[in-house]
């Protein structure tokens, strides 16, 4: 069985609809990427997956059960971490903090420090700084720190969006590379990209979403062999 | 723990410590402040400090107010205007169920429940209150949700007024004239019984068994309830619902992604702050004896708005600092600026001004009418030389401090070395 099957979900914002009959799966393990231009519909993907925003038809299914209509808090719980648009790390909090409140749907103490260390390997960037305020670190920082924040609820499927958004090109491979260990230790994920080149480059599998839709799907290898995915997203 | 609970070094570090942290320092100053508060007031008034005493615990009320105020606007962000509605329900909760205002409603007989009890009763009525208007305007954002409790704030008092003799419901609140002859409180017969000799005697003014309050009695009291806030308050602060609160503050979206509940955690907020204001009412109605809905219209609310924000939103120390600096300001200086001005103009030789004469009213009286633009000239030029409040919560002034681009485009460039 899938981890996640999103079926024929419509979204929309007040009148506007964002998404048409979106369906897609993700089976355990993978790294997914939805590629797609501005405004096609892939951040209203991730925020239909994780509650946040409402699908007005369609169901999302975790593991075979129905999660659409949940609240955000309740699907965290259900194991679906989320990074969103805009890093969205809570400014005024130290770095720890902003990690405790990843871990804010456990209450298993003594698990969420190892989970803490975890994220200090994977970003020792973020150990050094802390105890330092998290409105005061860089881009490449905040981006780490929402990541690991994410982690820390030990979600089974991570969402991202657009994690490598205005960073310097040698901490975007950095991301790229710490995205990869994440989902060697287990973790599965989906990935929203502008940089398609580098997110088919680490993904399994890809989806290329345009006005809402889905209008092509494949192996991350087809995609980027594809002369259509290379013409508009690859700039090839 | 086989330690002693106090030892002379723990006290001794804990003064030492006061150096090094803006809080204790604050803290301390306030216990010893409130300690010696009532020698003070006797030795400036020779011997008749009752009075100052009896303002000093009204201050206290506003203190509480403030208190629970912060935790709605300063902790989990939600701007609440009609504050006072909670206090109202809390002093009305105190005024029917201990006066024999309730025999004359269509229940037909008065109750005189113990203020203790009372205490807990109002609390948890003014909570429920909190959660009842929560609900269904949380989903509201910021300025929304403002003017609902606006209008909240306005329909609570008049409810009450309108609740009395003549209303076709009956006569339960007394309508205009409030209720009177509340009772005081008395200890419980446990504390008072013929064991520990009565009555209790702390210090020369401060009698608790007796059944007619003085003025010392209600401030020990308010007091020791400051205190049991404050502890509970910053308890609440450190715990995991204080970061929820927090999060939410800082930006809902991330806070829901993160897992947090928004919407009980904000109404858990409400019904929190609320009920300290049940609190500060039940006290209120008992030390005043008397409870009218006029006492808690608009300014109400915006005055403890303005206690917490010019003293530091978020912060406990600052926004009882904050409390009792508004407080001296509304109650004491405003009150006596006429009659300050009166003497400056008479010691000045311009005692004329003091003549009414056509349209000019005599000093004194135009000063008066003058006294919310001098409050206003304060709160403006206070929040032009302090915006961030008097004493700021740390991490909103390390953010102040410390929130600079330059460093972070350096990490960057460092990071990439």
């Amino acid at each position: 069985m899938a981890l996640l099957e999103v079926q024929g979900v419509d979204t929309y914002y007040g009148r506007v609809q964002a998404l048409h009959q979106l369906s897609l799966t993700i089976d355990q393990g993978e790294i997914v990427t939805l590629i797609g231009s501005n405004g096609a519909g892939k951040t209203t993907t991730l925020r239909t997956i994780s509650g946040l925003t409402r699908p007005a038809r369609g169901h999302v299914r975790l593991r075979g059960k129905e999660i659409s209509g949940l609240p955000p808090d309740r699907i965290v719980m259900l194991g679906i971490g989320h990074a969103p648009e805009g890093r969205r790390i809570f400014h005024r909090m130290t770095v720890r903090d902003n990690l405790f409140l990843g871990a804010y749907s456990r209450n298993d103490g003594p698990a969420i420090r190892t989970d803490q260390d975890r994220v200090f390997e994977l970003f020792p960037r973020l150990k050094e700084r802390r105890n330092q305020i998290g409105g005061t670190l860089s881009g490449g920082e905040q981006q780490m720190l929402a990541i690991g924040r994410a982690m820390m609820s030990r979600p089974k499927l991570l969402l991202l969006d657009e994690p490598s958004l205005g960073l310097a090109p040698i901490l975007v491979d950095t991301i790229f590379e710490v995205i990869r260990d994440i989902n060697k230790q287990g973790t599965t994920i989906l990935l929203i990209e502008q940089n398609a080149a580098k997110a088919l480059k680490v993904a399994n599998r890809g989806y290329v979403l345009e006005t809402g839709r889905i209008v092509k799907e494949g192996t991350a290898r087809a995609l980027l062999d594809s002369p259509d995915v290379q013409r508009a997203y690859l700039g090839i | 723990m086989s330690r002693p609970l106090l030892r002379g070094d723990t006290a001794m570090r804990w003064a030492m410590g006061t150096f090094k942290d803006r809080n204790r320092t604050i803290y301390t100053l306030l216990i010893i402040g409130a300690l010696l508060f009532p020698s003070f007031a006797d030795v400036t008034t020779g011997g008749a400090g009752n009075h100052l005493v009896s303002t000093a615990a009204d201050a206290g009320i506003y203190v509480l107010l403030a208190i629970g105020l912060n935790v709605v606007v300063g902790f989990a962000g939600l701007l609440d205007l009609g504050y006072a509605a909670f206090f109202a329900i809390g002093a009305y909760s105190y005024g029917l169920l201990a006066s024999g205002q309730l025999s004359g409603s269509p229940l037909h007989a008065e109750f005189h429940f113990p203020f203790w009890v009372l205490l807990l009763v109002a609390m948890f009525v003014a909570a429920s209150f909190g959660a009842i208007l929560g609900a269904p305007t949380l989903r509201l954002r910021g300025d929304y949700l403002a003017i609902v409790t606006l209008g909240f704030g306005e329909i609570v008092p008049r409810i009450f007024r309108f609740l009395g003799a003549g209303s076709p419901l009956g006569n339960w609140t007394g309508g205009v004239n409030g209720i009177a002859a509340i009772d005081s409180p008395k200890l419980p017969a446990f504390i008072t019984g013929p064991w520990f000799g009565t009555p209790i005697k702390v210090v020369a003014p401060f009698d608790f068994g007796d059944s007619n309050w003085a003025p010392m009695d209600f401030y020990v009291l308010i007091l020791i309830l400051v205190a049991i806030c404050v502890v509970l308050v910053t308890n609440l602060h450190n715990s995991r619902i204080g970061r929820a609160w927090m999060a939410v503050r800082e930006d809902e979206v991330a806070a829901a992604a993160s897992g947090i509940n928004t919407v009980a955690i904000k109404l858990l907020a409400f019904a929190i702050g609320a009920s300290f204001a049940g609190f500060a009412g039940c006290f209120y109605g008992a030390k005043l004896s008397y409870v009218s809905s006029e006492n808690f219209e608009f300014v109400v609310s915006v005055s403890i708005l303005i206690m917490v924000v010019l003293g530091g939103m978020g912060n406990i120390p600052g926004v009882i600092l904050g409390a009792l600096t508004i407080f001296f300001v509304q109650f004491f200086v405003l009150t006596n600026l006429p009659d300050y001005a009166v003497a400056a103009s008479n010691a000045v030789g311009l005692g004329f001004l003091n003549q009414s004469t056509g349209g000019w009213v005599g000093l004194h009286d135009e000063v008066q009418r003058l006294n919310y633009i001098v409050f206003g000239l304060i709160l403006v030029v206070v929040m032009l030389l302090r915006p961030q409040g008097l004493f700021p919560s740390r991490i909103r002034e390390q953010e102040l401090e410390k929130g600079t681009t330059e460093e972070a485009v350096f990490d960057v460039r460092e990071a990439t070395d």
